[in-house]
């Protein structure tokens, strides 16, 4: 294991902690999300160069461009953006809970849960999609509930996560089937659509919810509990001994992530695999251990809003839902990504 | 990097060791099989009681005339359709049981089922291609398509995840990351196409309502070969369950076992999700409430998978159809809300569950 260098920042007897190679790896992916996200405003029938785009967004754009920026694309964007880095950060808290590269929230039932939400909205109550939001929030979080209320009593450590979370999602996917098959085709349809994750027609109210909960619990997971987290990946003794409390910790750690992957379905449906491969990604370029939780949510906004680019374009004339896109470069990514291990013997 | 985190070590598995086995041992073996007796009795009833119960109410008598003699309205019902539906049954429930023990045992995964090696993507794309670009209708149609795509995924699965050098940690994470990229497609082909997701929507929350004689009697023979290869493997697995090097010591070679089992598995599921649809749940499930009471040996855990897998596949049939009664509710949905519960009130009050 090579040294990595570090740099401390300390304000009395605050300090903050990173690696440099993060601290790169982080500031290129943020970068590279929003060129991204200027490339994508800028992409469409009405082509905008990214000058334009940017002259736009400073309020000095021509009246078309102004309309179809600010009230087309940019909240679409911001969407992309926004659930990409929310799932990412779920998806990274999840892995580290249970010690498992594939602890992502669609193998814990998270995911099955806000859609039986969802679900439930559209073929019971026939909803718009406000709330068809709300019923993928409750259901989420309905989930996460339930999870944690037959995990608790023994402590919430990250075998039985998984496997009541497997069990979950094993009863709510049998729900779920069961549901699409009472549904008016029409309604089957649009079901469909949502459960695959698409950023078509978002508008600012869909934004909303997702940024207000973003805005409260990103800083929360990366600067309150990212520390304790990282001691708790190094055992859960070791982490007690060193003044974690650890139950509590998970406790609040779960809460968090369930509540990103709750608002993110909310806003752009289940979208696979954005959650699964954003902090292998993110691992890949750090090379520092450790949850690297800032770098995985900056991966996820480059990869959703990178995957909404593709969707775009990949068929002439169609516009493919972005959670087909996800899903098949996620799983071509990781097929590789063993090819590669294999060729290097690390397996 | 590496893809796995640290996990916590496996806890030894004990092999039984050859030789005439200690008192001990035999007292519990008695025991084993004495529960074994019970579970076949219980497997038994359950059969009865799917010919017996249905949508149309038909007492016990008339069903057995109607089993012997062919001219009433009634025997068309029983023979038509109860006793085709129950041998599916049987024949599906067991396979998905010995299928989810012995690829637990060769993934070192107690969370594998059919679902994770890709077996379910498989069948669920090569279907959806069959509908959408074939215009195929048929359940009878659907079948061979189901078969052929469980074979290529799970095989594509074996070699992605290392071929003869293959690992439990490589095999779950290429068939995860295979079957989701798979479902993709599915997910494409859906959207795209608003028939097919007409169809699809029934077929994959599985269910034997289709069930007919013809289709038991093709899928027979796929699983008994499955089954009686994954049975003859279960000491080979249980050397393998200590570990590569040691399975070689006892002289068990872990590439070809772990191929051979695939192979089985393959067989298994392949059939039984062709027959009925992505079933979820009782792969997964069984062996693990079944470890509960017999331990890890898997000689006795795949023997006891046979008999109680087929009782929780057509319990949970027979029960959905008295509920919904004079529709029916999937058997799909029934095994997960059934099982589910069960298996999680299991992992919750046990601490040896899979640990």
């Amino acid at each position: 294991m090579r040294r990595t260098r570090v740099c401390v920042i300390r304000r009395g007897s605050w300090s903050l902690r990173f690696s440099r190679r993060a601290l790169a790896a982080g500031m290129g992916c943020f970068l590279a999300a929003l060129a991204l996200g200027i490339l994508v405003i800028g992409s469409g029938d009405y082509p905008m160069s990214a000058g334009d785009v940017l002259r736009t967004l400073a309020g000095g754009g021509t009246r078309p461009e102004t309309f179809i920026v600010n009230n087309v694309r940019l909240p679409r964007v911001v969407t992309a953006l926004l659930a990409g880095a929310a799932l990412a950060l779920a998806g990274a808290v999840f892995q580290t809970l249970t010690r498992n590269p594939l602890g992502s929230p669609d193998v814990l039932g998270f995911t099955q849960g806000a859609t039986a939400g969802a679900l439930l909205a559209i073929v019971v109550f026939g909803a718009d999609s406000g709330a068809l939001a709300g019923g993928a929030v409750l259901g989420g979080v309905a989930t996460g509930g339930l999870i944690y209320a037959v995990v608790w009593p023994r402590g919430l450590h990250g075998y039985r996560l998984i496997l009541v979370g497997i069990g979950t999602a094993a009863i709510l996917t049998g729900f779920n089937g069961y549901l699409l098959t009472r549904a008016q085709i029409t309604e089957a349809a649009r079901a469909t659509l949502w459960l695959t994750g698409n950023l078509n027609g978002r508008g600012w109210e869909d934004v909303l919810p997702l940024a207000v909960a973003m805005v409260v619990l990103v800083p929360l997971v990366l600067l309150g509990l990212g520390r304790p987290l990282r001691l708790l990946e190094m055992g859960e003794d070791t982490a007690r001994v060193l003044g974690v409390r650890v139950e509590r910790l998970r406790t609040a750690l779960l809460v968090a992530a369930v509540l990103l992957t709750a608002f993110a379905a909310a806003a752009v449906g289940p979208v696979a695999f954005v959650a699964l491969t954003a902090p292998h990604l993110a691992r890949r370029l750090t090379r520092t251990p450790g949850p690297n939780l800032a770098v995985s949510l900056c991966m996820g906004a480059v990869l959703l809003v990178g995957a909404d680019w593709v969707a775009q374009h990949a068929v002439p004339g169609r516009e493919l839902p972005v959670g087909v896109v996800t899903g098949l470069l996620g799983g071509g990514y990781l097929v590789g990504l063993l090819a590669a291990e294999r060729r290097a013997g690390r397996i | 990097m590496s893809l796995t985190h640290p996990q916590r070590s496996d806890r030894k598995r004990p092999v039984a060791p050859p030789g005439p086995a200690p008192a001990g041992e035999r007292s519990h073996n008695g025991a084993r099989a004495a529960g074994l007796a019970c579970a076949f009795v219980l497997l038994v009833l359950v059969c009865l009681l799917s010919v017996v119960v249905g949508a149309r109410h038909l007492p016990p008598l008339v069903v057995w005339h109607g089993l012997l003699d062919s001219a009433s309205d009634s025997a068309t019902v029983v023979r038509e359709m109860r006793l085709p539906r129950t041998l599916l049954g049987l024949l599906a429930g067991t396979a998905l049981g010995i299928a989810g023990g012995v690829m637990q045992a060769i993934t070192r995964n107690p969370l594998a089922d059919p679902g994770v090696l890709g077996i379910n993507a498989g069948a669920s794309a090569s279907v959806v291609t069959a509908i959408s670009a074939l215009g195929v209708t048929t359940f009878d149609g659907y079948v061979w398509f189901a078969f052929l795509g469980a074979a290529v995924v799970s095989a594509l699965v074996y070699v992605v995840g290392g071929g003869s050098g293959a690992t439990p940690a490589r095999l779950a994470l290429a068939g995860t990351a295979i079957g989701a990229a798979v479902y993709s497609y599915v997910n494409a082909v859906q959207l795209l196409d608003t028939a097919s997701l007409d169809r699809m929507r029934f077929w994959t929350v599985g269910s034997l309502a289709a069930a007919q004689t013809d289709t038991a009697v093709k899928m027979a023979p796929f699983v008994a070969l499955g089954g009686i290869t994954a049975l003859a493997l279960a000491s080979s697995l249980n050397a393998l369950a200590l570990g590569d090097d040691m399975a070689r010591a006892l002289g068990v070679a872990p590439a070809t076992t772990r191929a051979v089992a695939m192979a089985a598995v393959t067989l298994l599921c392949g059939a039984a999700t062709a027959a009925c649809g992505p079933i979820v749940f009782v792969g997964l499930a069984v062996p693990h409430m079944v470890r509960a009471v017999t331990g890890p040996d898997l000689r006795w855990l795949l023997a006891y998978c046979t008999v109680l897998a087929p009782v929780l596949f057509l319990g949970a049939d027979v029960l959905g159809r008295i509920l919904a009664r004079p529709a029916e509710i999937q058997v799909g949905v029934m095994t997960a809300l059934l099982g589910g519960p069960f298996f999680l009130a299991l992992v919750r009050r046990n601490r040896t569950v899979g640990a």
